[in-house]
Protein backbone atom coordinates (compact mmCIF):
# COMPACT_ATOMS: atom_id res chain seq x y z
CA UNK A 1 0.00 0.00 0.00
CA UNK A 2 1.71 2.76 -0.98
CA UNK A 3 -1.42 5.46 -1.96
CA UNK A 4 1.41 7.69 -3.66
CA UNK A 5 -1.79 10.42 -4.49
CA UNK A 6 -3.31 10.62 -0.75
CA UNK A 7 0.85 10.92 -0.18
CA UNK A 8 0.49 13.33 -2.22
CA UNK A 9 -2.13 15.37 -1.09
CA UNK A 10 -1.57 15.19 2.54
CA UNK A 11 2.74 16.65 2.33
CA UNK A 12 0.25 19.30 0.20
CA UNK A 13 -1.45 20.08 3.11
CA UNK A 14 1.51 19.72 6.21
CA UNK A 15 3.59 21.99 4.12
CA UNK A 16 0.93 24.72 3.43
CA UNK A 17 -0.74 24.58 6.60
CA UNK A 18 -2.70 27.85 6.13
CA UNK A 19 -5.15 25.98 3.96
CA UNK A 20 -6.20 23.48 6.42
CA UNK A 21 -5.65 25.50 9.94
CA UNK A 22 -7.53 28.58 8.87
CA UNK A 23 -10.65 26.87 8.37
CA UNK A 24 -10.52 24.90 11.90
CA UNK A 25 -9.85 28.47 13.48
CA UNK A 26 -12.49 29.65 11.76
CA UNK A 27 -14.96 26.91 13.21
CA UNK A 28 -13.11 27.15 16.55
CA UNK A 29 -14.22 31.17 16.66
CA UNK A 30 -17.49 30.94 14.89
CA UNK A 31 -18.64 28.49 17.88
CA UNK A 32 -17.40 30.78 20.09
CA UNK A 33 -19.40 33.49 18.52
CA UNK A 34 -22.82 32.47 19.86
CA UNK A 35 -22.12 32.70 23.74
CA UNK A 36 -21.45 36.15 22.85
CA UNK A 37 -24.45 36.87 20.70
CA UNK A 38 -26.82 34.71 22.36
CA UNK A 39 -25.78 34.60 26.14
CA UNK A 40 -24.52 32.08 28.49
CA UNK A 41 -27.04 30.77 29.69
CA UNK A 42 -26.33 27.15 29.91
CA UNK A 43 -29.88 25.73 29.13
CA UNK A 44 -29.93 28.11 26.07
CA UNK A 45 -26.09 26.97 24.86
CA UNK A 46 -27.14 23.39 25.21
CA UNK A 47 -29.94 23.40 23.22
CA UNK A 48 -28.40 25.26 20.39
CA UNK A 49 -25.01 23.40 20.90
CA UNK A 50 -25.69 20.29 18.43
CA UNK A 51 -27.19 22.51 15.52
CA UNK A 52 -24.54 25.19 16.14
CA UNK A 53 -21.20 22.44 15.98
CA UNK A 54 -22.66 21.03 12.84
CA UNK A 55 -23.71 24.26 10.72
CA UNK A 56 -19.95 25.29 11.85
CA UNK A 57 -18.76 22.19 11.32
CA UNK A 58 -20.62 22.52 7.10
CA UNK A 59 -19.41 26.01 7.10
CA UNK A 60 -15.60 24.91 7.34
CA UNK A 61 -15.73 22.00 5.35
CA UNK A 62 -17.39 24.38 2.69
CA UNK A 63 -14.18 26.59 3.14
CA UNK A 64 -11.43 24.39 2.90
CA UNK A 65 -12.98 22.69 -0.27
CA UNK A 66 -12.03 26.02 -2.80
CA UNK A 67 -8.61 24.49 -3.25
CA UNK A 68 -9.39 20.83 -3.94
CA UNK A 69 -8.72 20.46 -7.53
CA UNK A 70 -7.58 24.26 -7.75
CA UNK A 71 -4.23 24.04 -7.93
CA UNK A 72 -3.61 20.82 -9.45
CA UNK A 73 -5.63 22.72 -12.40
CA UNK A 74 -3.39 25.01 -12.52
CA UNK A 75 0.03 23.12 -12.61
CA UNK A 76 -0.98 20.79 -14.71
CA UNK A 77 -0.83 17.62 -12.49
CA UNK A 78 -4.94 17.28 -12.70
CA UNK A 79 -3.94 16.25 -16.39
CA UNK A 80 -1.50 14.28 -15.28
CA UNK A 81 -4.17 12.02 -13.01
CA UNK A 82 -6.69 12.00 -16.07
CA UNK A 83 -3.99 10.75 -18.44
CA UNK A 84 -2.70 7.75 -15.76
CA UNK A 85 -4.00 4.65 -16.45
CA UNK A 86 -5.14 3.89 -12.75
CA UNK A 87 -9.21 4.03 -12.52
CA UNK A 88 -10.01 7.60 -11.41
CA UNK A 89 -12.29 7.06 -8.75
CA UNK A 90 -9.62 5.69 -6.86
CA UNK A 91 -7.89 9.05 -7.45
CA UNK A 92 -11.07 11.09 -6.41
CA UNK A 93 -11.27 8.39 -3.36
CA UNK A 94 -8.14 9.92 -2.60
CA UNK A 95 -8.89 13.24 -2.28
CA UNK A 96 -11.45 13.04 -0.67
CA UNK A 97 -10.01 10.88 1.85
CA UNK A 98 -7.45 13.18 2.21
CA UNK A 99 -9.86 16.43 2.42
CA UNK A 100 -11.07 14.43 5.76
CA UNK A 101 -7.74 13.46 7.18
CA UNK A 102 -7.03 17.71 7.08
CA UNK A 103 -10.44 18.73 7.19
CA UNK A 104 -12.90 16.24 9.24
CA UNK A 105 -10.21 14.81 11.79
CA UNK A 106 -9.18 18.46 13.36
CA UNK A 107 -12.57 18.74 14.29
CA UNK A 108 -13.14 15.72 15.77
CA UNK A 109 -9.87 16.47 18.16
CA UNK A 110 -11.37 19.87 19.04
CA UNK A 111 -15.23 18.00 19.29
CA UNK A 112 -14.44 18.26 23.05
CA UNK A 113 -13.28 21.54 24.03
CA UNK A 114 -15.95 22.94 21.91
CA UNK A 115 -19.08 20.55 23.57
CA UNK A 116 -17.29 22.47 26.84
CA UNK A 117 -17.83 25.64 25.82
CA UNK A 118 -21.99 24.36 24.49
CA UNK A 119 -21.99 23.25 28.08
CA UNK A 120 -22.86 19.87 26.40
CA UNK A 121 -23.32 16.98 29.01
CA UNK A 122 -21.33 14.00 28.23
CA UNK A 123 -23.30 11.36 26.44
CA UNK A 124 -24.55 14.22 23.86
CA UNK A 125 -20.52 14.63 23.50
CA UNK A 126 -20.37 10.93 23.03
CA UNK A 127 -22.59 11.29 20.13
CA UNK A 128 -21.33 14.07 18.63
CA UNK A 129 -17.89 12.17 18.54
CA UNK A 130 -20.14 9.10 16.88
CA UNK A 131 -21.70 11.38 14.79
CA UNK A 132 -18.95 14.04 13.51
CA UNK A 133 -16.62 11.37 11.57
CA UNK A 134 -19.44 10.28 9.69
CA UNK A 135 -21.00 13.52 8.68
CA UNK A 136 -17.84 15.11 7.99
CA UNK A 137 -16.78 12.44 5.90
CA UNK A 138 -20.31 12.99 3.34
CA UNK A 139 -19.31 16.68 3.57
CA UNK A 140 -15.54 15.57 2.06
CA UNK A 141 -17.47 13.48 -0.66
CA UNK A 142 -19.38 16.24 -1.27
CA UNK A 143 -16.75 19.16 -1.08
CA UNK A 144 -14.53 16.67 -3.87
CA UNK A 145 -17.84 16.18 -5.90
CA UNK A 146 -18.94 19.67 -6.17
CA UNK A 147 -15.43 21.20 -7.14
CA UNK A 148 -15.10 18.32 -9.31
CA UNK A 149 -18.44 19.28 -10.88
CA UNK A 150 -17.34 23.21 -10.40
CA UNK A 151 -13.86 22.55 -12.57
CA UNK A 152 -14.51 24.02 -15.59
CA UNK A 153 -15.42 27.11 -14.37
CA UNK A 154 -12.12 28.03 -12.72
CA UNK A 155 -13.07 31.70 -11.77
CA UNK A 156 -16.34 31.70 -9.70
CA UNK A 157 -14.75 31.09 -6.23
CA UNK A 158 -17.54 29.54 -4.05
CA UNK A 159 -19.36 27.79 -6.67
CA UNK A 160 -18.28 24.84 -5.73
CA UNK A 161 -20.21 25.70 -2.37
CA UNK A 162 -22.85 26.72 -3.51
CA UNK A 163 -23.68 22.82 -4.99
CA UNK A 164 -22.73 21.37 -2.39
CA UNK A 165 -24.37 23.30 0.18
CA UNK A 166 -28.33 21.31 -0.69
CA UNK A 167 -27.02 18.30 -1.27
CA UNK A 168 -25.34 18.67 2.50
CA UNK A 169 -28.45 19.17 4.54
CA UNK A 170 -29.92 15.68 5.14
CA UNK A 171 -26.79 14.80 6.70
CA UNK A 172 -26.71 17.58 8.93
CA UNK A 173 -30.54 17.45 9.56
CA UNK A 174 -29.44 13.51 11.15
CA UNK A 175 -26.49 14.59 12.40
CA UNK A 176 -27.87 17.12 14.92
CA UNK A 177 -31.04 15.55 15.75
CA UNK A 178 -28.98 12.30 16.81
CA UNK A 179 -27.15 14.39 18.74
CA UNK A 180 -29.97 16.25 20.23
CA UNK A 181 -33.01 13.90 20.01
CA UNK A 182 -33.66 11.03 22.87
CA UNK A 183 -34.11 8.75 20.83
CA UNK A 184 -30.56 8.79 18.72
CA UNK A 185 -30.43 5.14 17.13
CA UNK A 186 -32.49 6.09 14.04
CA UNK A 187 -30.94 8.96 13.07
CA UNK A 188 -27.46 7.73 12.97
CA UNK A 189 -28.54 4.98 11.27
CA UNK A 190 -29.67 7.36 8.56
CA UNK A 191 -26.74 9.10 8.49
CA UNK A 192 -24.58 6.39 8.15
CA UNK A 193 -27.16 5.44 5.43
CA UNK A 194 -26.04 8.79 3.62
CA UNK A 195 -22.59 8.05 3.94
CA UNK A 196 -23.08 4.94 2.08
CA UNK A 197 -25.17 6.30 -0.87
CA UNK A 198 -23.11 9.20 -0.57
CA UNK A 199 -19.47 6.55 -1.32
CA UNK A 200 -21.02 4.93 -3.79
CA UNK A 201 -22.53 7.34 -6.16
CA UNK A 202 -19.83 10.28 -5.60
CA UNK A 203 -16.84 8.90 -6.39
CA UNK A 204 -17.96 7.98 -9.82
CA UNK A 205 -19.60 11.06 -9.84
CA UNK A 206 -16.99 13.25 -9.26
CA UNK A 207 -14.51 11.31 -11.22
CA UNK A 208 -16.78 11.64 -14.71
CA UNK A 209 -17.20 15.52 -14.01
CA UNK A 210 -13.42 15.67 -13.74
CA UNK A 211 -12.94 13.83 -17.36
CA UNK A 212 -15.89 16.34 -19.12
CA UNK A 213 -14.35 19.60 -17.30
CA UNK A 214 -11.03 18.54 -18.59
CA UNK A 215 -12.10 19.00 -21.80
CA UNK A 216 -12.66 23.07 -21.33
CA UNK A 217 -9.61 23.45 -19.00
CA UNK B 1 -38.83 -1.16 -35.29
CA UNK B 2 -36.87 -0.13 -32.74
CA UNK B 3 -33.93 1.51 -35.70
CA UNK B 4 -36.71 3.18 -36.49
CA UNK B 5 -38.48 5.01 -33.37
CA UNK B 6 -34.51 5.58 -32.78
CA UNK B 7 -33.52 7.04 -36.15
CA UNK B 8 -36.87 9.40 -36.57
CA UNK B 9 -35.95 10.76 -32.30
CA UNK B 10 -31.95 11.03 -33.67
CA UNK B 11 -33.40 13.31 -37.01
CA UNK B 12 -35.59 15.25 -34.17
CA UNK B 13 -32.59 15.97 -31.91
CA UNK B 14 -30.43 17.16 -34.90
CA UNK B 15 -30.73 21.21 -33.95
CA UNK B 16 -31.48 22.71 -37.28
CA UNK B 17 -34.44 20.20 -37.10
CA UNK B 18 -35.13 20.76 -34.05
CA UNK B 19 -35.07 24.94 -34.29
CA UNK B 20 -37.72 24.74 -36.98
CA UNK B 21 -39.74 22.24 -35.06
CA UNK B 22 -40.02 24.43 -32.19
CA UNK B 23 -40.58 27.72 -34.73
CA UNK B 24 -43.39 26.43 -36.02
CA UNK B 25 -45.17 24.85 -32.72
CA UNK B 26 -44.77 28.37 -30.82
CA UNK B 27 -47.98 30.08 -31.78
CA UNK B 28 -49.91 26.77 -31.22
CA UNK B 29 -48.28 26.21 -28.10
CA UNK B 30 -49.53 29.80 -26.79
CA UNK B 31 -52.29 29.51 -28.29
CA UNK B 32 -52.77 26.19 -26.04
CA UNK B 33 -51.97 27.55 -23.23
CA UNK B 34 -54.83 30.81 -23.69
CA UNK B 35 -57.30 28.07 -24.27
CA UNK B 36 -56.19 26.03 -21.39
CA UNK B 37 -54.90 28.99 -19.16
CA UNK B 38 -58.55 31.34 -19.24
CA UNK B 39 -61.24 28.90 -18.11
CA UNK B 40 -58.69 27.52 -15.70
CA UNK B 41 -58.51 30.66 -14.35
CA UNK B 42 -62.05 31.16 -14.66
CA UNK B 43 -63.09 28.67 -13.15
CA UNK B 44 -60.53 28.91 -10.26
CA UNK B 45 -61.09 32.34 -9.09
CA UNK B 46 -65.14 32.30 -10.17
CA UNK B 47 -66.51 29.09 -11.18
CA UNK B 48 -65.33 27.18 -8.41
CA UNK B 49 -67.34 27.29 -4.93
CA UNK B 50 -65.71 28.86 -2.31
CA UNK B 51 -64.66 25.91 0.48
CA UNK B 52 -66.22 25.55 3.45
CA UNK B 53 -63.49 25.69 5.31
CA UNK B 54 -60.97 28.44 4.18
CA UNK B 55 -63.62 30.64 1.91
CA UNK B 56 -62.22 32.58 -0.86
CA UNK B 57 -58.87 32.06 0.86
CA UNK B 58 -58.05 28.79 -1.01
CA UNK B 59 -58.24 30.02 -4.42
CA UNK B 60 -54.57 30.47 -4.50
CA UNK B 61 -54.24 26.59 -4.62
CA UNK B 62 -55.16 26.79 -8.25
CA UNK B 63 -52.18 28.35 -8.50
CA UNK B 64 -50.11 27.29 -5.76
CA UNK B 65 -50.29 22.99 -6.44
CA UNK B 66 -50.02 23.69 -10.34
CA UNK B 67 -46.93 24.80 -9.75
CA UNK B 68 -45.41 22.99 -7.35
CA UNK B 69 -46.01 19.52 -9.59
CA UNK B 70 -44.50 21.66 -12.19
CA UNK B 71 -41.05 22.69 -9.98
CA UNK B 72 -40.52 18.81 -9.50
CA UNK B 73 -41.44 17.86 -12.87
CA UNK B 74 -39.19 19.79 -14.94
CA UNK B 75 -36.39 19.37 -12.54
CA UNK B 76 -37.01 15.12 -13.03
CA UNK B 77 -37.98 16.16 -17.14
CA UNK B 78 -34.23 18.27 -16.66
CA UNK B 79 -32.14 14.88 -15.00
CA UNK B 80 -33.78 12.70 -17.98
CA UNK B 81 -32.56 15.25 -20.49
CA UNK B 82 -29.18 14.99 -18.73
CA UNK B 83 -28.96 11.43 -18.94
CA UNK B 84 -30.05 11.30 -22.24
CA UNK B 85 -27.25 13.91 -23.03
CA UNK B 86 -24.53 11.74 -21.06
CA UNK B 87 -25.57 8.77 -22.97
CA UNK B 88 -25.96 9.74 -26.38
CA UNK B 89 -24.18 13.10 -26.63
CA UNK B 90 -27.51 14.65 -27.58
CA UNK B 91 -26.51 18.37 -28.09
CA UNK B 92 -30.33 19.49 -27.87
CA UNK B 93 -31.36 17.40 -25.13
CA UNK B 94 -27.96 19.17 -23.40
CA UNK B 95 -29.82 22.48 -24.63
CA UNK B 96 -33.05 21.81 -23.42
CA UNK B 97 -31.83 20.83 -20.33
CA UNK B 98 -30.20 23.81 -19.95
CA UNK B 99 -33.43 25.78 -21.13
CA UNK B 100 -35.77 24.24 -18.77
CA UNK B 101 -33.56 25.94 -15.73
CA UNK B 102 -35.08 29.27 -15.12
CA UNK B 103 -38.83 27.89 -16.02
CA UNK B 104 -38.53 25.16 -12.79
CA UNK B 105 -36.30 28.31 -10.88
CA UNK B 106 -39.46 30.12 -11.45
CA UNK B 107 -42.28 27.61 -10.86
CA UNK B 108 -39.87 26.74 -7.53
CA UNK B 109 -40.61 30.85 -6.90
CA UNK B 110 -44.07 30.78 -7.26
CA UNK B 111 -44.99 27.50 -5.31
CA UNK B 112 -42.44 29.50 -2.67
CA UNK B 113 -44.13 32.73 -2.57
CA UNK B 114 -48.18 31.54 -3.62
CA UNK B 115 -47.64 29.35 -0.72
CA UNK B 116 -46.45 31.89 1.51
CA UNK B 117 -49.35 34.45 0.74
CA UNK B 118 -51.61 31.30 1.60
CA UNK B 119 -50.12 30.98 4.70
CA UNK B 120 -50.33 34.07 6.39
CA UNK B 121 -54.21 34.21 6.63
CA UNK B 122 -54.37 30.14 7.08
CA UNK B 123 -51.02 29.26 9.62
CA UNK B 124 -51.19 32.90 10.34
CA UNK B 125 -47.69 33.72 9.64
CA UNK B 126 -45.32 34.12 6.36
CA UNK B 127 -43.55 31.24 6.64
CA UNK B 128 -42.85 27.73 8.81
CA UNK B 129 -40.21 25.30 8.52
CA UNK B 130 -42.67 22.85 7.11
CA UNK B 131 -40.97 19.80 5.25
CA UNK B 132 -42.86 20.37 2.01
CA UNK B 133 -41.82 24.44 2.46
CA UNK B 134 -38.48 23.65 3.34
CA UNK B 135 -37.57 21.05 0.51
CA UNK B 136 -39.00 23.14 -1.90
CA UNK B 137 -36.92 26.06 -0.85
CA UNK B 138 -33.85 23.35 -1.13
CA UNK B 139 -34.91 22.86 -4.54
CA UNK B 140 -34.86 26.46 -5.25
CA UNK B 141 -31.33 26.18 -3.81
CA UNK B 142 -30.77 23.36 -6.12
CA UNK B 143 -32.91 25.05 -9.43
CA UNK B 144 -30.13 28.28 -8.65
CA UNK B 145 -26.61 25.94 -8.09
CA UNK B 146 -27.69 24.84 -11.52
CA UNK B 147 -27.65 28.18 -13.12
CA UNK B 148 -25.31 29.61 -11.52
CA UNK B 149 -22.68 26.68 -12.74
CA UNK B 150 -24.12 26.41 -16.21
CA UNK B 151 -23.55 30.12 -16.26
CA UNK B 152 -19.71 30.41 -15.37
CA UNK B 153 -18.18 27.59 -17.70
CA UNK B 154 -17.11 29.56 -20.44
CA UNK B 155 -17.01 26.08 -22.03
CA UNK B 156 -20.54 24.88 -23.56
CA UNK B 157 -19.66 21.77 -24.17
CA UNK B 158 -18.13 21.11 -20.56
CA UNK B 159 -21.24 23.30 -18.97
CA UNK B 160 -23.84 21.07 -20.15
CA UNK B 161 -21.66 17.71 -18.86
CA UNK B 162 -20.94 19.37 -15.65
CA UNK B 163 -24.49 20.38 -15.57
CA UNK B 164 -25.71 17.04 -16.80
CA UNK B 165 -23.82 15.57 -13.97
CA UNK B 166 -25.03 17.46 -11.19
CA UNK B 167 -28.42 17.42 -12.55
CA UNK B 168 -28.50 13.81 -11.85
CA UNK B 169 -26.82 13.62 -8.26
CA UNK B 170 -29.39 15.73 -7.25
CA UNK B 171 -32.25 13.78 -9.03
CA UNK B 172 -31.05 10.96 -6.26
CA UNK B 173 -30.51 13.55 -3.63
CA UNK B 174 -34.06 14.71 -3.48
CA UNK B 175 -35.87 11.99 -1.90
CA UNK B 176 -33.02 11.88 0.64
CA UNK B 177 -34.09 15.68 1.19
CA UNK B 178 -37.41 15.20 1.00
CA UNK B 179 -37.07 12.36 3.58
CA UNK B 180 -34.95 13.79 5.79
CA UNK B 181 -36.90 17.22 6.11
CA UNK B 182 -39.99 14.99 6.59
CA UNK B 183 -38.46 14.27 9.96
CA UNK B 184 -40.37 17.53 11.57
CA UNK B 185 -43.98 17.02 12.25
CA UNK B 186 -45.86 18.33 8.82
CA UNK B 187 -48.08 21.63 9.13
CA UNK B 188 -49.12 20.82 5.77
CA UNK B 189 -51.91 19.75 4.70
CA UNK B 190 -51.91 16.17 3.32
CA UNK B 191 -51.89 15.46 -0.40
CA UNK B 192 -55.89 15.52 -1.82
CA UNK B 193 -55.65 14.64 -5.42
CA UNK B 194 -52.61 11.92 -5.52
CA UNK B 195 -54.87 9.38 -2.75
CA UNK B 196 -56.10 6.10 -4.67
CA UNK B 197 -59.72 5.70 -5.86
CA UNK B 198 -62.26 8.70 -5.76
CA UNK B 199 -59.73 12.52 -5.07
CA UNK B 200 -61.04 13.52 -2.38
CA UNK B 201 -62.17 17.11 -3.95
CA UNK B 202 -65.19 18.26 -5.67
CA UNK B 203 -65.63 18.50 -9.36
CA UNK B 204 -65.92 22.30 -9.44
CA UNK B 205 -62.40 22.45 -7.98
CA UNK B 206 -61.08 19.66 -10.23
CA UNK B 207 -61.36 20.78 -13.03
CA UNK B 208 -60.01 24.35 -12.88
CA UNK B 209 -57.14 22.78 -11.21
CA UNK B 210 -56.33 20.31 -14.02
CA UNK B 211 -57.08 23.35 -16.87
CA UNK B 212 -54.37 25.41 -14.74
CA UNK B 213 -51.74 22.16 -14.63
CA UNK B 214 -52.26 21.81 -18.16
CA UNK B 215 -51.81 25.36 -19.25
CA UNK B 216 -48.42 25.50 -17.32
CA UNK B 217 -47.45 22.58 -19.12
CA UNK B 218 -47.99 24.21 -22.30
CA UNK B 219 -46.46 27.31 -20.78
CA UNK B 220 -42.98 25.18 -19.90
CA UNK B 221 -42.96 23.98 -22.84
CA UNK B 222 -43.41 26.90 -25.21
CA UNK B 223 -41.06 28.76 -22.83
CA UNK B 224 -38.39 26.08 -22.93
CA UNK B 225 -38.21 25.73 -26.65
CA UNK B 226 -38.22 29.46 -27.15
CA UNK B 227 -35.41 29.40 -25.27
CA UNK B 228 -33.71 26.52 -26.29
CA UNK B 229 -33.84 28.17 -29.95
CA UNK B 230 -31.98 31.29 -28.67
CA UNK B 231 -29.39 28.72 -26.80
CA UNK B 232 -28.96 26.80 -30.09
CA UNK B 233 -28.31 29.97 -32.48
CA UNK B 234 -25.67 31.47 -29.99
CA UNK B 235 -24.03 28.24 -29.64
CA UNK B 236 -24.03 27.28 -33.38
CA UNK B 237 -23.54 30.35 -34.12
CA UNK B 238 -20.70 29.48 -37.22
CA UNK B 239 -23.00 26.94 -38.82
CA UNK B 240 -24.86 27.36 -42.04
CA UNK B 241 -28.29 26.73 -40.80
CA UNK B 242 -28.23 29.25 -38.09
CA UNK B 243 -26.93 32.08 -40.37
CA UNK B 244 -29.71 31.23 -42.37
CA UNK B 245 -32.41 31.17 -38.99
CA UNK B 246 -30.94 34.30 -37.99
CA UNK B 247 -30.72 36.16 -40.71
Amino acid sequence: MKLPLLRRDLLVAARRPGEWLIPLAFFTATVAIFPLAIGTRPETLRTIAPGVIWTVALLSSLLSQDMLFRRDIRDGSLEQLLLSPRPLILAVLAKAVAHWLACGLPLIVLAPLLAAWMQLPAEQLLLLLVTLPLGTAVFSLLAVFAEAVAAGASRSRFLGGMLALPLCMPAVIFAAAAVAGDAPAAPLLLLAACLSLAITVLPLAAAGALRASAQGI
Amino acid sequence: MGTSVYATLGRLASPPVFYRIAEASRIWLIGLFLLLFIPGIYGALIGAPPDYQQGEGYRIIFVHVPAAWMSLFIYVNMAGMAAVSLIWRGKTAAICARASAPAGAAFTALTLATGSIWGKPMWGTWWVWDARLTSELILLFIYLGYMALVASIPDRRTAAAAGAILLLVGLINIPVIHFSVDWWNTLHQPATIAKFGAPSIDKAMLMPLLLMAGSFMVFYLAVMATMAQALLLEQEASSQWAKQAAS
